[in-house]
């Protein structure tokens, strides 16, 4: 059978950094009519809504706000991989006629509120409570550290192969306006910063920032009256291995092998074909495992792959070209942006940090204690 | 047990847990083990995780382990524990993992460690690891089973 190709054909960010003049709804509905607008379309057109982590209650607040009442509505929990889950999720909602117009949003305040909501439980009966928060691991970090621990043990990575991943992000922040982090920094800027959870350090942990998006996918006839290219959606895919830290079956494999393999499988590339990657950068090691579970490397070899500026402005792999979560903008669940940055790419828009002629990119989510991830390949028509 | 399920008096309120607190009372770290297939499973469910089997045995873990990860915490997380302390996964000898603090000296990644117990205040004791003796335990491949 031959299903009609999904587009996303409008994206925009939120007013991102400290804001102080929105509600986190309000964002969400600035940046919504933004990539509505884009799309061609008003809110009058959505028939399907996707958000999560902006309520008491799934879509239903946004929904209300924005004056939308779907025939399709999810609110799928992966954490920061949610929105590439969203967009494959719109996809198949598509391919399956149950949608036409899905609006994907999000927006947080942790900044300006000075909260970075935990997800974790504190009913001493759940199972995190008794056999991971009762010994003092702090989620996510702790989780990430051990990860980052278990990789060097077992494949030499060094921390100042790790850093490499936080200059990178902090050398395309340097090109682009938006973006939270701006000043040059070094390797050894990086592994002179505190030890917060060995192996990591202050930097190579994501910010705490304001901010979110928006975008809209839809299919290639509603797009027709788009005020900007709209960029195909080749492939997606998504999983999840575990929450319990000790119940993920190797510390050096992420949820990315399946994800990736699923996305990759379903756009016919492979990673060789990529023109732009945007990784979740939680943590640096967040990325180093990607770029091996993605196939960008092999499994252990990503200390080596990231050295030498390979996935900074003019490296042969151009990644995190917004800056990423480390040094653009983190608001608690980063995927969607992630997309955002990936469309604009395609579309040629980016400005300084622009990679010429890319015409495939790479958004990859992960979200919880390194427990999901969730995989969107996009190219140009 | 009565009508009403188990009495989880100073347990966390969570029945599937409780023969593994009961123990952990009486400084006994148990296990399920499946009747069909052998393999054991940490923490408890009603079913084997490899072959689905409903039938399983609570038994007792050697106490030996080997460090598969840690982290030193330099963060203060929780009012009841003092930063700098170690979090870790041991990997037990019977297969299964288990997240915990490692206490003493701080042994690196693939030593053996052995088990010992951190007391609470309103709840059974924890279940943590040092750094084995000379002589306790035999080594093992790192790569146990889940």
């Amino acid at each position: 059978m031959k299903l009609r190709p999904a587009y996303i054909a409008g994206v925009a960010e939120t007013p991102l950094g400290e804001v102080w003049d929105h509600s986190e709804l309000s964002m969400a509905a600035v940046a919504s009519r933004e990539a509505l607008a884009e799309a061609g379309l008003t809110f009058a057109d959505v028939d399907a809504l996707f958000t999560n982590y902006m309520g008491e209650e799934g879509t239903v607040q946004l929904g209300e706000y924005l004056g939308v009442m779907p025939r399709y509505a999810d609110s799928t929990d992966l954490g920061g991989a949610a929105f590439e889950a969203f967009v494959h999720h719109a996809v198949a909602a598509i391919h399956a006629g149950r949608c036409e117009v899905a609006l994907i949003a999000y927006a947080s305040r942790q900044r300006s509120r000075r909260s970075r909501k935990m997800t974790r439980e504190s009913d001493n009966s759940s199972l995190s409570a008794q056999f991971e928060l009762s010994y003092g691991l702090p989620g996510p970090l702790g989780h990430y550290a051990m990860i980052a621990a278990r990789h060097m043990h077992q494949f030499g990575t060094t921390s100042e192969q790790l850093a490499e991943i936080a200059v990178a992000a902090r050398s395309w922040a340097a090109k682009n306006p938006k973006a939270w982090a701006r000043d040059p920094i070094t390797v050894q800027d990086v592994v002179e910063s505190r030890l917060i959870c060995d192996p990591l350090h202050r930097l190579d942990v994501c910010l705490v920032t304001d901010g979110g998006g928006a975008l809209v996918v839809t299919t290639a006839d509603r797009a027709k009256d788009a005020a900007k290219r709209a960029v195909r959606i080749l492939g997606a895919g998504e999983s999840q291995t575990h929450w319990g830290i000790a119940q993920m079956p190797d510390l050096t494999v992420t949820a990315a092998a399946v994800s990736g393999r699923e996305a990759f499988g379903m756009a016919g590339i492979t990673a060789a074909d990529v023109d732009v990657l945007e990784p979740y950068d939680s943590f640096t090691i967040t990325v180093l495992l990607a770029l091996e579970d993605l196939g960008f490397c092999g499994k252990g070899e990503g200390g080596a792959f990231v050295e030498g500026g390979r996935l900074a402005p003019g490296g042969a792999l151009p990644a995190l070209t917004s800056g990423g979560g480390l040094s653009y903008n983190h608001p608690g669940a980063f995927g969607l942006l992630l997309l955002v940055e990936a469309v604009r790419q395609l579309r040629g828009e980016a400005g300084e940090r622009q990679v010429p002629g890319a015409e495939i990119a790479v958004a990859h989510g992960v979200g919880g204690l390194m427990s999901t991830a969730s995989t969107v390949v996009l190219g140009n028509d | 047990m009565t009508d009403q399920g188990p009495d989880l008096t100073g347990l966390p309120a969570d029945p599937t847990t409780a023969p593994f607190w009961r123990a952990a009372r009486e400084h006994r770290l148990v296990l399920q083990r499946c009747r069909s297939c052998g393999r054991y499973q940490f923490y408890p469910r009603p079913f084997c995780l490899s072959c689905s089997d409903p039938e399983l045995d609570w038994v007792e873990a050697s106490g030996g382990a080997t460090v598969y990860s840690k982290t030193t915490v330099r963060i203060p997380v929780t009012p009841d524990m003092e930063p700098p302390y170690v979090v870790a996964i041991v990997t037990l000898d019977e297969g299964p993992r288990l997240t915990t603090n490692l206490i003493g000296d701080v042994p690196e990644i693939g030593d053996r460690v052995s088990l010992t117990w951190r007391e609470r205040a309103d709840l059974p004791p924890l279940p943590v690891f040092r750094l084995a003796g000379d002589g306790e335990g035999q080594p093992r491949p790192e790569e146990g089973a889940r």
